[in-house]
């Protein structure tokens, strides 16, 4: 893990909670390649995109405009080169059936996006830890199930 | 007159390993000129011919011993967990020394040096895996799973199961099944 970097994609249409995951993920000592995009619909158009490299994992905001988290999850999920993604949701509210909703559409992690920073990049550790050890140790991803 | 040459030394090393590795039908990633990540499952054999065809170019691979060791270190854990041995799962750092043949502090040492995580952080979450799956199967109650996986009683079992996962075992499985049934109707349509 020393060496490797975490390519991560992050969907969010707010400029302020881009920045928060930008600033903590640049503050952790695992090395991670952060690409962004706006909203649901660029995130698709990027996805699709057969030439683009696919990231170890997606963090996906549940409440955007045209397009919604839970509606990026659900179509991803029909597209073979991509249902295998690890997928993150995150969202500020802490509503348990958006929660249930998104793991039963395939989510594997669901976070409450936390308000402090320091709280954020140990969330972020955390998730990104656990991702390692699926990703390097076999485990069964359909029970990938983080609630955080 | 004499030029002066000069070298890009990390350029021309990834061109000379791709040089030599181009016949070998090898899939693989050179990651910062002296990682390299093969795609696919090399026996010790196929190993060796590769260490012979890189060092006609001076280049020898290492597999770091601190890596092979953790990954055996892994491997003995999920077997541990997966023998349901209650009195093997009440002392898994004696059974790890034992089955390495190291001293369970320079084991914990390396372990945690290389994984950013502790061995008992590892066995609980081999231990929950374990446990998500014996649930997803649907053919255990939850006392058989605390009682196989060694936890004093449902109630710790429970607790370290949200602690580990934020799900309740009882959510956890209503979660799966629903899952599977969107599933099988996203299959069927």
């Amino acid at each position: 893990m020393k060496n490797e970097t975490v390519h991560i994609l992050l969907a969010d249409d707010d400029k302020d909670d881009r920045n928060d995951f930008i600033e903590a993920f640049e503050s952790l000592k695992i090395i991670t390649k952060v690409h962004t995009v706006k909203n649901g619909i660029e995130l698709m158009t990027y996805l699709t995109d057969q030439s683009v490299k696919l990231p170890h994992l997606l963090f996906l905001d549940l409440n955007m405009p045209k397009k919604s988290g839970l509606e990026c999850l659900i179509e991803i999920k029909q597209i073979n080169r991509l249902k295998n993604l690890t997928i993150v949701i995150y969202s500020t509210s802490s509503s348990e059936k958006d929660m249930e909703d998104t793991f039963i559409h395939g989510a594997n992690v669901y976070i409450k996006k936390p308000a402090h920073l320091t709280m954020l990049k140990k969330t972020l550790l955390h998730v990104l830890t656990i991702n390692w050890q699926y990703h390097t140790s076999g485990l069964n991803r359909d029970n990938f199930l983080l609630h955080l | 007159m004499i030029y002066y040459l000069k070298y890009n030394i990390n350029e021309i090393c990834k061109q000379l390993v791709h040089e030599q590795l181009k016949d070998s039908g090898l899939k693989y990633n050179l990651l910062n000129t002296n990682e390299l990540d093969v795609l696919e499952v090399v026996s010790d054999e196929s190993l060796d011919k590769l260490n012979i065809i890189l060092s006609d170019a001076g280049i020898q691979i290492v597999v770091t011993q601190k890596i092979a060791l953790v990954q055996k270190i892994k491997e003995a854990i999920t077997e541990l967990v997966s023998m349901e041995d209650k009195l093997i799962l009440s002392k898994t750092s004696y059974h790890l020394a034992k089955t390495l043949n190291y001293s369970y502090r320079y084991l914990a040492g390396i372990f945690s040096e290389v994984t950013y995580t502790t061995i008992e952080n590892y066995i609980i979450l081999q231990k929950i895996e374990k446990a998500k799956e014996m649930i997803a199967s649907g053919e255990y109650t939850f006392t058989d799973i605390a009682w196989k996986l060694n936890y004093s009683s449902v109630a710790h079992f429970s607790m370290q199961f949200k602690n580990t996962t934020g799900l309740t075992p009882s959510l956890f499985k209503r979660i799966i099944n629903q899952k599977r049934n969107v599933a099988l109707t996203q299959a069927n349509l």
